[in-house]
């Protein structure tokens, strides 16, 4: 289970590195958010994925899985959240401005 | 008493939250948030008296005892970094109440600042690693929208580049931080300080070492400060003085506290790559310091060589180089952000930020000049100013523990760094007025005020240098042994 769920974290990392890598600004921050799920799988495989129950009183079991990931994850979505969101916004104002949405032409001189 | 730990960062928050509210009142949102800065700045200094006193710190947030709840842990390092950020923020908050546009004034500039803030106290205070990244995170967030606020074209393509390089180097973090808590299965510093003490340092604990370090890398502009002169010279003045004074800090911070709490088991390796890369800062910086004719490029490149000046403390890490460190952070902090706000009034006045277009404005405004000339004189380390001892002991701790190639860097930097602000008082100051008296644009009353403020601080922290001593050592003391932060916050439960 736990390999599976690395591979596929290698798998979304790779996309995610091929959008990042792209000229265009809405592809860049497609890989940004990809980028951040990736790594909450990886957070997630990190507390050992099936091995018991959930940690409530009630349960009477040997074992409990490990809840801290889910409260990183939880925490670490949130932000991603707000921050593709700010940046989708910063994005688009910069469009309006420079009128472009390619990388390379916002590269812009010295002397402004 | 405890409790008092959680005002830092929880008071510019409430205040920054109210201030969303007043969004038209821009002098009041201005007063009040100055006011709010002070309050911190006078519960950080009573703090730093506690702990000298009583020892360091600790509040258990909801109860949960250490290693298993959030917690703040204050420390003089930490206390001492939180009593200048809230002060230096103060002082930038009053510059912007007196200079800045009303426009910027009611687009939540102040609240912005506030929350920037909050993210910096707790980064500093936060004894949690994960806890670390969130305030990172306030703070990052915080820095993209007063980087964004201004709305020039300049800085909304600085700002994506800026925004893009965080979110990579927090992705980073995560990494870093999913593999360690799936190492160690702790995320409290102490409790992984002793783990790691006691399973010994593996080659995959140095690995996740390295990966936390080119994250504060990133953060400090550690070799890693491509993205830094842009998005430092283009925002409005204000903003560019607090980043100066304060955001690549809290990564310098992050690099000391991991790196001599956590990792440092075999400083042969990490110390060794921390030492090369600030050598390399050193020598980037200063070449891109002489290199440019924008005086706020140079600034900003300014920064990057005080980073890596500060960084050769922590790769030498005997006690007299991290106190030397520790002066030079404090120091760098007060003048930094002096050097951008005075240069950023040089910048209004004249209209221009190339050196060509400015000539002679000693004649026009003789103390804006003279408080240039201190501003490099305290920056290039001249006794009696606040540079002076920071230097002298990071210089002496290289000479005792024999690294003769830092030692050279250092000094020669110093040398770029007075070349290189010297060279705009020579350019700009002095030679031909161009301007003639009449047609001189007024400085605005008070301007000044915050300018002189961080003058009189830099003399004072120069000539108050006995005072500061025993925080200082105490500060030091507690980085280079773990055990007394471990034992502070594990101690009751060993």
């Amino acid at each position: 289970m736990e390999s599976m769920i690395i591979v596929l974290v290698g798998v979304l990392t790779t996309v995610a590195i091929y959008l990042v890598l792209s000229k265009n600004v809405v592809r860049v921050i497609l890989g940004t958010a990809i980028l951040s799920h990736a790594v909450h799988l990886l957070i997630l495989s990190m507390g050992d994925l099936k091995i018991g129950t959930v940690p409530l009183l009630g349960e009477e079991a040997s074992t409990y899985v490990d809840a801290l990931p889910q409260a990183l994850i939880l925490t670490a979505i949130v932000i991603s959240f707000a921050v593709t969101a700010f940046i989708l916004v910063l994005a688009y104002r910069a469009y309006q401005e420079l009128g472009t949405d390619d990388l390379g032409a916002m590269r812009g001189s010295q002397d402004e | 008493m405890n409790s008092l730990l959680v005002f830092p960062m929880l008071l510019p928050i409430i205040v920054g939250v109210l201030l969303i509210f007043l969004r038209t009142y821009g002098r009041l949102q201005a007063w009040v948030s100055i006011g709010a800065m002070v309050i911190t700045t006078s519960i950080s200094g009573f703090l730093l008296h506690q702990v000298q006193t009583n020892g360091i710190i600790r509040l258990d947030f909801g109860g949960w005892e250490p290693p298993f709840g959030i917690l703040f842990v204050a420390d003089s390092f930490s206390v001492l970094l939180v009593l200048t950020a809230s002060l230096i923020t103060a002082i930038c908050l009053s510059y912007a109440l007196i200079s800045t546009s009303k426009e910027l004034q009611t687009m939540y500039f102040y609240p912005t600042v506030l929350f920037l803030i909050a993210g910096v106290n707790g980064s500093f205070l936060t004894g949690d690693l994960f806890n670390l990244f969130v305030c990172f995170e306030v703070m990052l967030l915080s820095s993209y929208v007063l980087l964004t606020l201004g709305n020039s074209k300049r800085q909304l393509r600085e700002a994506i580049k800026y925004v893009s390089i965080n979110i990579v180097s927090s992705w980073f973090f995560l990494v870093a931080l999913a593999f360690l808590y799936g190492t160690l299965g702790t995320l409290n510093m102490a409790h992984m300080a002793v783990r790691v003490a006691e399973v010994g340092q593996t080659p995959l604990l140095t690995t996740i070492s390295i990966v936390f370090l080119i994250v504060f890398s990133l953060k400090a502009g550690l070799l890693l400060y491509f993205w830094l002169p842009g998005s430092y010279s283009s925002p409005p003045i204000v903003t560019s003085a607090l980043f100066g004074a304060l955001l690549t800090k809290v990564g310098i911070y992050a690099l000391f506290r991991v790196f001599s709490l956590i990792f440092y088991h075999q400083p042969e390796v990490t110390h060794t790559i921390i030492g090369v890369m600030a050598a390399l800062t050193l020598i980037g910086g200063s070449l891109g310091a002489i290199a440019f004719n924008d005086i706020r490029s140079i600034a900003a490149y300014n920064v990057v060589i005080a980073v890596g000046f500060m960084l050769v403390g922590l790769a030498i890490s005997t006690p007299s180089a991290i106190e030397g460190s520790i002066y030079y952070v404090i120091h760098d902090m007060v003048a930094k952000a002096l050097l951008f706000l005075v240069i950023g009034t040089m910048v209004t006045l004249s209209g221009t930020s190339k050196m060509a277009g400015m000539s002679g404005l000693m004649k026009n405004y003789p103390l804006l000049g003279w408080s240039f000339f201190i501003t490099m004189l305290s920056l290039a380390g001249i006794p009696p100013l606040s540079g002076f001892i920071g230097k002298i002991l990071l210089s002496s701790a290289a000479i005792d523990s024999g690294s003769y190639v830092l030692l050279a860097l250092a000094l020669l930097s110093s040398l770029f760094v007075l070349y290189s602000l010297l060279r705009i008082f020579k350019n700009c100051f002095w030679g031909e007025t161009i301007v003639s008296k009449e047609e001189q644009l007024p400085l605005r009353r008070g301007v000044l005020i915050p300018c002189l403020v961080l003058v009189a601080l830099t003399i004072a922290l120069g000539l108050g240098t006995e005072y500061m001593a025993p925080y200082i050592t105490n500060a030091a003391e507690t980085l280079l042994n773990p055990d007394i932060y471990v034992d502070a916050v594990l101690g009751n439960i060993q």
